[in-house]
């Protein structure tokens, strides 16, 4: 009965016409504000997190996100340690056990949620600012974020969720394809593994992991906070004290170690029972704050990047019809995240795509966008703005980045300007220094591939029948 | 509770699911015309940022469509895009795109819907080209000839090579009989394989003239600019007779279904449904709004009783959901879906499952779990309205299936309506053995049929 379920719901029940358009969005960025400019308030809490803080009082609710420098890229060897710590974070905390927090919560009809991804522990909350219904829903996050139990049948109970859910992983081609893809683009990089962990990793992680991890990354000066609703500042400083106060100050998380960058091809086929062949082909791309970063996310917006128009859906999908989703990507990370290229087509056809997919990318990189895709582009991108924070939900996220990456307040509102200054020369300059399609990682996983037995492939079959 | 975990006890159902009511909540402010032509115009102004959502509803979709023809709804869908005598096949996203804005389509069991999301004043570039794909569509057999394999390979996509969705799609042709809801959204491969461009030119002659059309726009617009704007361009298009559907009520199930599919899988996985009447298509129209606490009461979020119990304490199944659409057309399914616990079979979570259910009709649900759910549905009617674009959903939903959008307004007030003695009324009458269908995925060998190729240039086909 939540609406937020309902509405992915909603798109799970009908047939959408477009591809998974977003994908293409993971490089978006907004600007501007509802109407004036985003006016962000900054500040430091007394143990040292970082505050960020919109003031949105048209909806009488509030979103609080906290986000963690402690994204699966901290478990440091333990693959699956940051997700499972985070998952179990809510499972029980100061007085409460797991069903009294999930009823308190849901008697306020208040939102809790918390997710892992590779740079970032996010803990986030949504309740509506009726004094009684918030205090009820705060007091609990906080219980939650420094009071967790870690108890230990928690830990296997989830523990045993988590080994059925990477089971049934294994049934998707295109999950296959991402582990397989993120493994040989990132090495030794602790990018390489997949944020919730595989079979073998999952069942080593003990209590004393879970709890050291916690010790180390759930501290004040390891956080973002960001408040974006219809609370005043009072009330906002308030929250954060009540929030992150009661956390140890602690350390900021040490940096993490630098991508190298690929200098050979590699392909890599996993055979699995399905009709179409999922590709995805790629390198290291850019980190939020990169010095190329508009040229190379304008240019991404005209070579796949932004459905119907960009240059990988005309090729693959428009002129041919060989896939329904087709795209390219940059998604910037605290360091390189990757830049991918991808789509999902029968089995036979998998090798035409793939030609079609780098003829794409050569002839962009050779020759550059023209003029006119530019102008489109730009008027795409900056017309666009309001639509990008146009909700709540969208200024908590945005937030969030731009405090999570340190990026300046005023990222947004300059966002329209970067991006009009980009220029035809400029992602070309880019592209050539920075995407090198003979230097990529290509990963194909669908039927009948046709392996040539490479090591990788051999590798990545046995890893998958553990 | 969780809205976004890592780990995913993938989908489908556990998505489809929890689709108590795709419409929840209020929605004053609404604004209803209709033009001279038929067509129907809903505005909800909402000044929070300067964007409009635009969106056209045309009512037909899967359940309008017979053997032979299934998918051709949503293909003609994806046609939409390829060009009338004023726009290039195409250039449709191209226009919207220029103007900053966003565009998309999708078709669901009883609508089919287009629509755009934009600046403010960018709004009349959404009406001046629906208004012309409205009855210029042109169809071109070469566009049509990529197209279908496109959404050849959107099906292999979709449900093709995922078990979970394939047990759903064998599901629902179980479940029912004659009810077009037995066949899939997206069509069957044959029909796929044997559709044509003459297929697609009848559908659209039947089914997209304005009288069959809804418009919603929701965003910071002025409702009577709007009016005056959707006369200029909607208004000239001539009212066309709409085609007639026998109604196909589905017939009575006289005893339980049980089907198995197998497919390469790893995981199995559980989906019983009971035959269950909408507000639409019930005499006593508080039954379906207690069959939404219900399904509330043993799923949805964090404290109801399938996880608590079943996930939880028992750890039988690892998830375990409910869904209910009480704002579909016809007919419903009160569906569960489970994914048995490392050691656990689905017929123990099927078992698990019953219980709860018997538990429900013999006592009375808690005041306690009541109140929880009151809770969230007032919560819930704030929460959306921070998105336009679901705010316009629900509207467009309700017109479209035949209930009038004030339903919406109603959504609230009725939930808080539901009393125990009502859950377990409708439990006991619906959640009956007979009107039982349960399918169950029996994982086979994902080993490929055909042994590793050392020849990368052998192929198959």
């Amino acid at each position: 009965m939540l609406n937020q379920k309902n509405f992915f719901i909603f798109f799970i029940l009908v047939v959408i016409v477009g591809g998974l358009y977003a994908l293409s969005n993971r490089d978006d960025s907004g600007s501007t504000t509802r109407s004036e400019g985003l006016n962000i308030d900054s500040w430091q809490s007394e143990k040292g997190a970082k505050v960020l803080y919109v003031f949105a009082p048209e909806l009488p609710m509030v979103d609080v996100r906290i986000v963690f420098d402690a994204g699966s890229a901290r478990d440091n060897g333990k693959p699956g340690l940051a997700s499972m710590m985070n998952l179990l974070l809510d499972h029980g905390a100061g007085k409460w056990n797991t069903n009294q927090i999930e009823e308190r919560f849901d008697s306020v009809g208040a939102q809790f949620a918390t997710s892992a991804l590779r740079d970032m522990a996010v803990v986030s909350l949504r309740s509506l600012t009726d004094e009684a219904w918030l205090e009820k829903a705060l007091d609990t996050t906080a219980a939650i974020l420094q009071k967790p139990k870690f108890v230990a049948e928690e830990l296997e109970r989830e523990r045993k969720r988590v080994l059925v859910g990477l089971k049934n992983q294994k049934e998707s081609a295109g999950a296959l394809a991402s582990i397989a893809f993120y493994k040989a683009l990132y090495g030794d990089h602790p990018y390489a593994t997949p944020t919730s962990g595989d079979e073998d990793s999952v069942k080593k992680i003990s209590l004393d992991d879970i709890t050291a991890f916690y010790k180390k990354y759930y501290v004040a000066k390891n956080a973002t906070v960001v408040i974006v609703g219809a609370v005043d500042k009072s009330q906002a400083k308030t929250i954060v004290a009540q929030l992150v106060d009661g956390l140890a100050s602690g350390e900021k998380a040490p940096a993490l170690p630098d991508v190298q960058s690929i200098n050979k091809a590699e392909t890599i086929k996993q055979d699995h029972p399905s009709k179409q062949t999922n590709i995805m082909v790629g390198q290291e791309g850019k980190i939020r704050g990169d010095e190329d970063y508009f040229a190379l996310y304008v240019g991404n917006h005209i070579l796949g990047g932004s459905g119907f128009g960009s240059r990988i859906v005309e090729e693959i999908r428009e002129n041919r019809g060989l896939a329904y989703s087709s795209y390219s990507y940059f998604s910037p990370m605290r360091k390189k995240g990757p830049f991918v290229m991808g789509l999902q087509t029968k089995n036979e056809q998998a090798e035409e795509a793939l030609k079609v997919l780098f003829e794409t990318v050569n002839k962009f990189i050779e020759d550059g966008p023209t003029e006119e895709e530019l102008i489109s582009s730009k008027k795409n991108i900056t017309g666009g703005f309001p639509l990008r924070i146009d909700s709540n939900r969208d200024i908590t996220e945005y937030v969030a980045m731009i405090g999570f990456y340190d990026l300046p307040l005023d990222y947004l509102t300059s966002f329209n300007d970067n991006v009009e200054e980009v220029s035809v020369d400029q992602i070309k300059d880019a592209f050539e220094r920075r995407v090198h399609p003979d230097k990529m990682v290509i990963v194909m996983v669908g039927g009948e591939a046709k392996t040539g037995q490479t090591e990788e492939s051999k590798n990545n079959s046995d890893s998958d029948k553990k | 509770m969780r809205l976004y975990q890592t780990v995913l006890f993938s989908g489908l159902i556990s998505g489809c699911l929890l689709g108590t009511s795709v419409l929840v909540q209020a929605n004053s402010n609404v604004h209803e015309y209709e033009l001279s032509n038929g067509l129907k115009l809903l505005v909800k102004e909402d000044h929070r940022a300067p964007v409009v959502v635009s969106q056209v509803w045309y009512k037909v979709g899967g359940s309008s469509e017979y053997n032979g023809i299934t998918g051709v709804s949503h293909v003609l869908e994806h046609m939409m895009f390829k060009g009338t005598k004023k726009i290039k096949p195409g250039d449709f996203s191209k226009i919207i795109k220029e103007n900053g804005g966003r565009d998309n389509a999708f078709t669901g069991k009883d609508y089919t819907a287009y629509f755009q999301l934009l600046e403010k004043s960018r709004l009349e570039v959404s009406f001046e080209m629906e208004a012309d794909r409205m009855r210029n569509l042109i169809l071109p057999e070469k566009e049509f000839t990529k197209e279908i394999e496109v959404v050849k390979e959107e099906r292999r996509m979709r449900t093709d090579d995922k078990p979970r969705s394939l047990t759903y799609e064998q599901f629902n042709s179980a479940a029912y009989v004659n009810n077009p809801y037995k066949n899939p959204i997206i069509g069957w491969m044959n029909d796929l394989d044997n559709m044509n461009v003459a297929d697609l030119r009848q559908w659209y002659e039947m089914w997209y003239t304005p009288n069959n059309a809804t418009v919603v726009v929701a965003g910071d617009v002025n409702a009577d600019e709007v009016y005056e704007l959707a006369k200029k361009h909607f208004g000239p298009i001539a009212r066309h007779k709409v085609a007639t559907l026998k109604p196909r009520k589905e017939r009575k199930q006289l005893g339980p279904r049980r089907i198995v599919v197998r497919a390469p899988a790893q995981v199995p996985y559980l989906l019983m449904g009971y035959k269950v009447p909408v507000l639409r298509t019930v005499e006593q129209d508080w039954e379906p709004y207690a069959l939404e606490v219900l399904a509330g009461v043993l799923s949805g979020s964090g404290s109801s009783r399938l996880p608590k119990i079943l996930v939880r304490e028992k750890q039988i199944v690892v998830n375990a959901d409910v869904g209910y659409n009480m704002h579909a057309k016809y007919d419903e399914i009160f569906l569960f879906d489970a994914t048995p616990a490392q050691g656990k079979t689905v017929e123990q979570a099927e078992q698990a499952i019953l219980e709860q259910i018997a538990l429900i009709k013999k006592e009375k649900v808690s005041v306690a779990e009541l109140d929880r759910i009151k809770a969230q549905v007032i919560a819930s009617d704030v929460y959306e309205k921070d998105s336009v674009f679901y705010q316009a959903m629900i509207l467009g939903t309700l017109e479209t299936v035949g209930l009038n959008w004030t339903v919406a307004d109603e959504y609230l007030q009725r939930i808080k309506l539901v009393t125990a003695e009502q859950v377990q009324q409708v439990a006991q009458k619906y959640l009956i053995d007979d009107q039982l269908t349960v399918a169950v995925l029996e994982p086979q060998s994902m080993a490929s049929k055909m042994p590793r190729q050392s020849n990368p240039n052998s192929n198959r086909h």
